[in-house]
């Protein structure tokens, strides 16, 4: 094993460290969006009607915006250890450089699994369902899966870019107009007209579009599960880019 | 020779920080940076510790250069920032054992290591707790104990007890005079001048990115003269006379009215004690102190770096 991956499975480990020892962090954190789901749910739902009913068409959305909202979280996080000196700490000692970003990966996505798998339970307790086999349906997963990756990268390049917490602020405000501006919560077709073509070029727009098709909660619409591939991979490589220079740059 | 710089240069967009420092630190020695802020000194242990690139001159540290030969620095110095760099949810234990495997330590000797560095700065009992629950000197320990992993034979020590309360920085005290007495040559910076006192035995003062003045404390102390002879008196109203008695011996003299103090450089120790005692006496004015000193440093920097204290 290299250095650069057993310095990254370290670095995964403070986070793995840090639910052990505050596991109610966890838990808000799985709690946030099944609260939301069921206030989209039952308390909105029922003045929203879409062909084959609203929890079935908000479920696959919810995720991807659990997915979107992972940015934050990894964004808090980068700025918070820069702040506090630990990111400091960590350039000073003969590690793997790029370790840091790569053990915050790991531990943003396994963190995004348990959330996802708990998602999922919820959703099948309040009536969602796949009609398209096991297969498609992991095949949507691991679309939302590849979504967080890419906002992964956006948020450690932001936490990087904003020291402080108004940067912080600011991207847990825009994050929620950002979300609304797809067809996570309502069709497209029903917003105003060049708010459409805006919510039609969202990297989350793309991914509910696909994983709605693949688990069966919506039409299948063209192309949309390559554009669930090519936008999050478009960021994935842009953003990583962006981080990893910011990163060797921090000396500069 | 532990630390050494020639010419060192950093600038922030335009203004200059650091304007070609050159400083030599000795093996097995407390050195201190003095400056105000904005000196230069955080900068300069952030160059000699590889977080930040000098813009011109050359920096060696353990002998290894700091641009050049970074992984080596970075196996070889430890630092202890201004904030207590360390995981507030992992426990005290937790955080040692994960900075000793990322010095690319084996998990065994990690382990062993952050044992040895709990019992060194007694931290044992609080070892398991999160950081969280630490007193501010604790988690200082801890943070001093986290900049040892790898047993450096610099450490460069970045104002390492601000924000402490006087046990807390005591106990920082007794630890790094323990460290040097192992042998690890120390880079201090600090606003606290009792701190250079205490620990230092050679100090540069930095002030715009330049030096200042440097030499032992004592050597700095004598450099801005002679004796300092203080007088407080009980009334207030008092201090004019108390003042002009101090002029008759001295060149300068200084009222510090909060302490009710009057404060003037002597050449003639004795015979400007029996003289100022004898005049106040004859006055009858109550005097609670008087006291024969030599200058303080924070006296000697407030020289240095051209700042005035009080009005004369």
């Amino acid at each position: 094993m290299t250095w650069a991956l057993r310095d990254s499975w370290t670095v995964t480990l403070r986070d793995l460290g840090h639910w052990r020892r505050q596991p109610w962090g966890l838990v808000i954190g799985l709690a946030f969006p099944i609260l939301l789901l069921l206030m989209f749910g039952f308390l909105l739902g029922g003045a929203i009607d879409v062909p084959g009913g609203y929890i079935e068409f908000l479920f696959p959305g919810m995720l991807a915006v659990t997915m979107a909202f992972g940015l934050e979280t990894t964004m808090t996080t980068v700025s918070e250890d820069v702040q506090r000196g630990v990111t400091d700490r960590f350039r000073s000692l003969p590690m793997s450089r790029i370790a840091v970003l790569l053990g915050r990966a790991t531990a943003d996505m396994l963190a995004s699994v348990v959330s996802l798998a708990v998602l999922l339970v919820a959703g099948l307790v309040i009536g969602w369902r796949i009609h398209e086999g096991v297969g498609n349906a992991l095949v949507g997963v691991a679309l939302l899966l590849l979504l967080r990756f890419a906002f992964l990268w956006v948020g450690i390049y932001l936490g990087l870019l904003f020291r402080g917490q108004g940067g912080v602020m600011a991207v847990q405000i825009l994050v929620w107009p950002f979300v609304f501006l797809s067809n996570a919560f309502v069709p497209i077709t029903t917003m105003p007209g060049w708010i459409q073509v805006l919510s039609a070029w969202n990297p989350i727009t793309a991914t509910v579009a696909a994983t709605r098709e693949l688990f069966g909660n919506g039409p299948a619409t063209e192309n949309a599960i390559l554009l669930a591939v090519v936008w999050p991979v478009v960021l994935s490589v842009v953003f990583a880019t962006l981080a990893v220079r910011r990163w060797t740059r921090l000396g500069r | 020779m532990a630390i050494r710089t020639t010419g060192l240069t950093r600038r922030y967009g335009e203004t200059t920080v650091l304007d070609g420092l050159d400083l030599t630190v000795d093996a097995g020695t407390v050195h201190g940076l003095l400056g105000p802020n904005g000196a230069g000194k955080t900068t300069t242990v952030r160059i000699l510790s590889t977080l930040l690139d000098p813009h011109g001159g050359t920096a060696t540290v353990a002998g290894y250069d700091v641009v050049r030969q970074a992984a080596q620095v970075r196996r070889h110095v430890g630092l202890v920032g201004q904030h207590a760099a360390v995981d507030e949810i992992l426990g005290g234990r937790d955080n040692l054992v994960m900075f000793g495997r990322l010095s690319h330590l084996g998990t065994r000797q990690a382990r062993r290591r952050a044992d040895a560095l709990l019992e060194q700065f007694d931290l044992v009992d609080a070892a398991e707790r999160p950081v969280s629950t630490y007193s501010g000197g604790m988690r200082r320990r801890l943070d001093l104990a986290a900049g040892l992993v790898l047993d450096p034979t610099v450490l460069l020590l970045d104002e390492p007890t601000t924000g402490l309360d006087p046990s807390g920085r005591r106990e920082v005290w007794q630890s790094v005079r323990a460290l040097v007495a192992g042998g690890t040559a120390v880079l201090l910076t600090t606003q606290y001048l009792e701190e250079v006192d205490q620990l230092a035995s050679q100090v540069t003062v930095l002030n715009h990115g330049r030096v200042a003045a440097e030499g032992t404390p004592d050597a700095l102390k004598a450099s801005i003269g002679q004796d300092r002879l203080d007088v407080v008196v009980r009334d207030e109203a008092d201090l004019p006379s108390a003042h002009s008695a101090l002029r008759a011996v001295a060149q300068d003299a200084e009222t510090d009215l909060d302490g009710r103090r009057v404060t003037a450089t002597v050449t003639d120790r004795m015979a400007a004690l029996t003289y100022v005692v004898r005049t106040l006496d004859d006055a009858g004015i109550v005097v609670d102190d008087v006291i024969l000193r030599r200058p303080t440093l924070d006296e000697v920097f407030l020289h240095l770096t051209g700042s005035t204290k009080e009005a004369s």
